[in-house]
């Protein structure tokens, strides 16, 4: 039985073109049917481009000649709607942004668009990226593949659901507290989060800046090697980005972890994560010693203020991010103000939804005189002693692994009424963030018929290390080529 | 009433720095004659996602000024974000620096009336300039505001002074002094009128030979160096009258109004003034190496104070001449210009300075300052200036005539050896024309012989003006002078 197109991976999709047995139309024509045939009730776009997808689609087709050497071109994928893209809608899914076409395109945007690859539109999100269910899109839910009652996660919800359903090849997600991870593990797709500073923000509507990160959401691990080779890079228009390393990490794909240390931190399995989540990694972990990796418990004791670290952080540098959405210059724009201070006031109290208005009040707060010492100072103190944390762990283990989040896909409305108990969703995923660190989410199990993810974390640039692990537990396993039924 | 109290000032400078391309985009700095809205990138408007870049020479010019000032470098430039909601200000944030400037301490001197002060700097720091707003009032009823960006991220320079100031002539003359400087070193253009350069003043005032301080207020909108200083005077009274009063000086902000010539109470704005200054997490902070300090120090070019002293010493000119000469940059280049002094013998160095150094001084300022004319406006070029002393100095032309073809110059920048041959200026030197009319005058004049022969030896003036008539001014006096003489010993001697 040959696979529908839409379930190819990048690098069976990229077999199929060098071969000529498919045309990029064809790619193309398979995401936008299956679009139709599944966004309904999927509903993980903002903005579908079809037309114009098409029309590239073609255009690479009629001049292969004039295509750059890529293991992109001609494949379509998707973005997430925080990515600008110009002359497309980017929203952020926020009635803030909801008309905004960007003049420009993101640098990884460039990237992507300069190795061939095909727009097929904007994936849904949390409004600004706040949230982990994309029950914050200010436009509408995204629904999970693997059950329509539940989330898939978030933010970064529409491009995980928009993969697991074959409605593009792949996408680019925004992790800033566990945003592509956490809605990779719970859509069952492969979501990585690379060290801060190896891939570009520019164009990146920024939620927090010291956090924010781009990365690829695919279908496996190849994959998404694939796509990190094409993003990353020193970017002369972001000074937070750093002379890249390697780009050639899908090349350095072995599967081969014999010797390698894994510490497992204790802190990470306690309360409040679900048995069949802890079941399942630990069997994953028993399958990496299988593979000749040595396992060790460790403990990470501060880790257990990453989550109030962040939220002072992520808020704080929000406030500040957020304040240009004032109706004066882009954007919406209340009109029937009295004065410019009332309507930049109406004009944010409409514009944003209830997180957001939460997350800025929260960092305006945090940033306050007489709180700054109390709250932010020490913050970014405890901070700085997560990295140095981490930074001794590496020094005698390679990976770390843990639960990608406490908990499988949730029901929609589950969670809305209590913002504390969706802040715990990121438990797992928001250290990697604190410290800066690359952390990749691949699927490991099921319970119920829901995927389960699991995390690896490795220390500063060592994209290379975490994604070899998870190359090799992927050989070694299945779970990757499950598919939702729709 | 006033004596009983003194003022206490402290002065905050704005400039803009002359660098190619705006703080933290590619976009050039120069907007003055651009549409509105056409110098501008994602960067500078504030769009969604766009990221700064710090400007490495807004830096290194803000170094520059820090040393120049006396100023200990940092070791780390490191922005802050400063947060306040305003129209004109396109990310809700301002990138600035907080608790660590790029340049902490050191003094600017003053000199007023002969006195000299050091003023205390507080810090230089780097900051980005923000929007221009177009406040549009048709009728009551249809009143707009318009925002124009391509100033937004334009490197703005603030200078903070201590508040060592105690009078509104020393507020002006740190101004000029510190312009001055900025001007030297090329960091800014120091124009006050067309907005590069502004001043915010804090004042207090207090019981003479008291060290307690009232209440301050700032003051803003001083679009000039004599606004500075009216408003200063006009503050000061005020907060005087208002404590002889039995009242208290409320801290605020008032608006200097050039029009009434007072300062207005600016509405507190509608929020609390907490500005929540945090680092700024897209930039990181950018290591300032002794290396590159040293290399900047290296190459700072002549401050005035050096090059007054160099005006001093080498070209032997009164320190009241120096010092005006080097007020500008623009005044001394011009003087030096002129001078070409490797042109000239080392004897005569001095009295070609001097002789320069008046008609700059002089004649050049007085006609500029009749014209509202900037040294930079001129038409007569430093080599027609040193040419037209040179025909001075020969004796071509002489006295009254030379005013007049400095004006002609000043007006045209006309060649001053045309300007005096075409208005038939230049000296007679045709020596038997002269004693022609030497001989004629001591002929027709018997009278005033008789009185020099008779011991009268002012008779002497007036035979020398009938001569100067005879030639309608064109003779050399001192020639002439000598030919009167010589003539009159022989008719003594006969």
């Amino acid at each position: 039985m040959t696979l529908p197109l839409y379930e190819l991976t990048i690098h069976d999709a990229k077999d199929l073109l060098d071969n000529q047995m498919v045309s990029s139309e064809d790619l193309t024509r398979a995401a936008l049917d299956r679009i139709k045939q599944v966004e309904p009730s999927i509903k993980s776009f903002v903005t579908v481009t079809g037309d114009l997808a098409l029309e590239e689609a073609k255009s690479f087709d009629q001049n292969p000649g004039v295509l750059p050497s890529s293991n992109l071109r001609g494949i379509p994928f998707q973005l997430k709607d925080n990515i600008c893209t110009q002359d497309i809608l980017t929203t952020c899914s926020s009635n803030m942004l909801s008309e905004f076409i960007p003049p420009y395109d993101a640098t990884v945007v460039e990237k992507l668009k300069h190795s061939g690859g095909i727009i097929v539109g904007k994936g849904n999100m949390d409004e600004f990226a706040m949230g982990s269910s994309t029950e914050n899109s200010a436009f509408h839910p995204t629904h999970n593949p693997w059950d329509l009652e539940r989330v898939p996660g978030g933010s970064s919800g529409g491009p995980a659901a928009a993969v697991a359903s074959g409605e593009c090849f792949y996408s680019l997600g925004s992790d800033t507290g566990g945003s592509i991870r956490q809605p990779a593990s719970l859509c069952g797709v492969v979501g990585l989060k690379p060290t801060y500073g190896l891939v570009s923000r520019y164009g990146l509507v920024a939620f927090a800046s010291s956090l924010d990160q781009i990365g690829p959401i695919t279908k496996d691990v190849r994959d998404c090697s694939i796509v990190l080779d094409a993003i990353v890079g020193h970017d002369p228009m972001d000074s937070t980005s750093i002379a890249t390393v390697s780009n050639c990490y899908s090349k350095s794909l072995k599967g081969d972890v014999n010797g390698l240390k894994i510490g497992v931190p204790k802190e990470y399995f306690e309360a409040g994560v679900d048995k069949s989540v802890l079941d399942c990694i630990k069997e994953s972990l028993l399958a990496f010693e299988k593979l000749g990796a040595t396992v060790s418990e460790i403990s990470l004791p501060l880790t257990k203020y990453a989550l109030a670290v962040y939220y002072i952080l992520a808020p704080s540098e929000a406030s500040a991010n957020l304040s240009r959405y004032d109706g004066v210059k882009y954007g919406y724009s209340y009109k029937d103000a009295g004065s410019i201070w009332d309507a930049m006031e109406k004009t944010r109290q409409n514009g944003f939804g209830p997180e957001v208005s939460r997350r800025i009040m929260l960092g305006t707060y945090a940033l306050s005189a007489g709180y700054y010492d109390a709250y932010y100072v020490k913050a970014q103190k405890v901070r700085t002693m997560i990295r140095d944390e981490f930074s001794s762990v590496f020094n005698d283990y390679d990976v770390l692994i843990t639960p990608t989040s406490p908990s499988t896909a949730f029901l929609i409305g589950e969670k809305t009424e209590d913002p504390l108990q969706m802040y715990l969703n990121d438990i797992c995923t928001i250290p990697a963030n604190i410290a800066g660190i690359p952390a990749i989410s691949i699927p490991a199990g099921f319970s119920n018929g829901l995927p389960i993810g699991m995390q690896i974390m490795g220390n500063y640039f060592s994209e290379n290390t975490i994604l070899n692990a998870a190359y090799a537990f992927e050989q070694a396993t299945e779970w990757h080529k499950m598919r939702p039924s729709l | 009433m006033e004596d009983k109290y003194e003022p206490v000032i402290g002065l905050e400078v704005h400039a803009q720095l002359l660098t190619r391309s705006k703080m933290f985009c590619s976009c050039p700095c120069i907007y003055i004659d651009s549409e509105p809205n056409t110098v501008v990138c994602p960067v500078c408007l504030a769009l969604p996602g766009s990221l700064p870049v710090v400007n490495k020479k807004a830096v290194e010019f803000v170094i520059m000024t820090g040393l120049a000032l006396n100023g200990e470098i940092a070791s780390m430039a490191q922005f802050h974000r400063k947060n306040y909601p305003y129209p004109d200000l396109m990310k809700g944030y301002q990138i600035s620096q907080y608790d660590n400037p790029i340049s902490l301490g050191g003094n600017l001197t003053i000199n007023v009336n002969g006195h000299e002060k050091k003023i205390g700097i507080t810090r230089v720091h780097l900051e980005e300039d923000v929007a221009k707003l177009q406040h549009i009032n048709k009728d009551q009823s249809n009143k707009y505001s318009l925002v124009d960006v391509n100033r937004s991220g334009v490197p703005l320079m603030e200078t903070v002074s201590e508040p060592d100031i105690s009078s509104p002539e020393e507020a002006r003359e740190y101004l000029l002094n510190l312009r001055s400087l900025l001007q030297y070193l090329g960091v800014s253009t120091g124009n006050m009128e067309d907005g590069s350069f502004r001043c915010d003043a804090n004042i207090s005032i207090r019981p003479k030979n008291s060290s307690d301080l009232f209440t301050r207020t700032e003051i803003k909108n001083m679009n000039s160096f004599r606004s500075v200083y009216r408003a200063l005077e006009y503050e000061i009274s005020r907060q005087v009258q208002v404590v002889e009063e039995g009242g208290k000086v409320v801290q605020e902000t008032r608006g200097w109004s050039e029009e009434r010539g007072i300062t207005i109470s600016q509405r507190s704005k509608e929020f609390a003034h907490d500005y929540r200054y945090f680092p700024e997490p897209d930039i990181p902070p950018i290591p300032i190496e002794s290396k590159w300090v040293d290399e900047l120090r290296t190459h700072l070019p002549e401050l005035p104070e050096a090059k007054r002293n160099r005006f001093i010493d080498y070209y032997e000119l009164p320190s009241y001449d120096a010092a005006l000469l080097t007020s500008s940059k623009t005044m001394g280049d011009y003087f030096e210009k002129s001078m070409n002094a490797k042109e000239i013998e080392q004897d005569k160095i001095a009295s070609k300075a001097k002789s320069i150094s008046n008609w700059m001084l002089g004649d050049m300022s007085g006609l500029m300052n009749a014209s509202n004319m900037d040294i930079t406006d001129l038409k007569i070029t430093p080599s027609l200036l040193r040419q037209f002393t040179d025909l001075v100095e020969s004796g071509t032309i002489g006295g009254p005539a030379a005013k007049e073809v400095f004006e002609e110059m000043f007006i045209s920048g006309s060649d001053p050896h045309e300007v005096a041959n075409s208005r038939g200026l230049t000296q007679l030197n045709d020596k038997d024309f002269l004693e022609k009319a030497v001989a004629k005058v001591i002929d027709t004049n018997e009278q005033a012989v008789n009185d020099f022969v008779g011991g009268k030896d002012t008779a002497i003036k007036y035979l020398l003006g009938q001569v100067m008539k005879e030639t309608r001014g064109r003779a050399n006096p001192a020639i002439i002078n000598t030919m009167l003489l010589e003539n009159l010993k022989n008719k003594s001697q006969n």
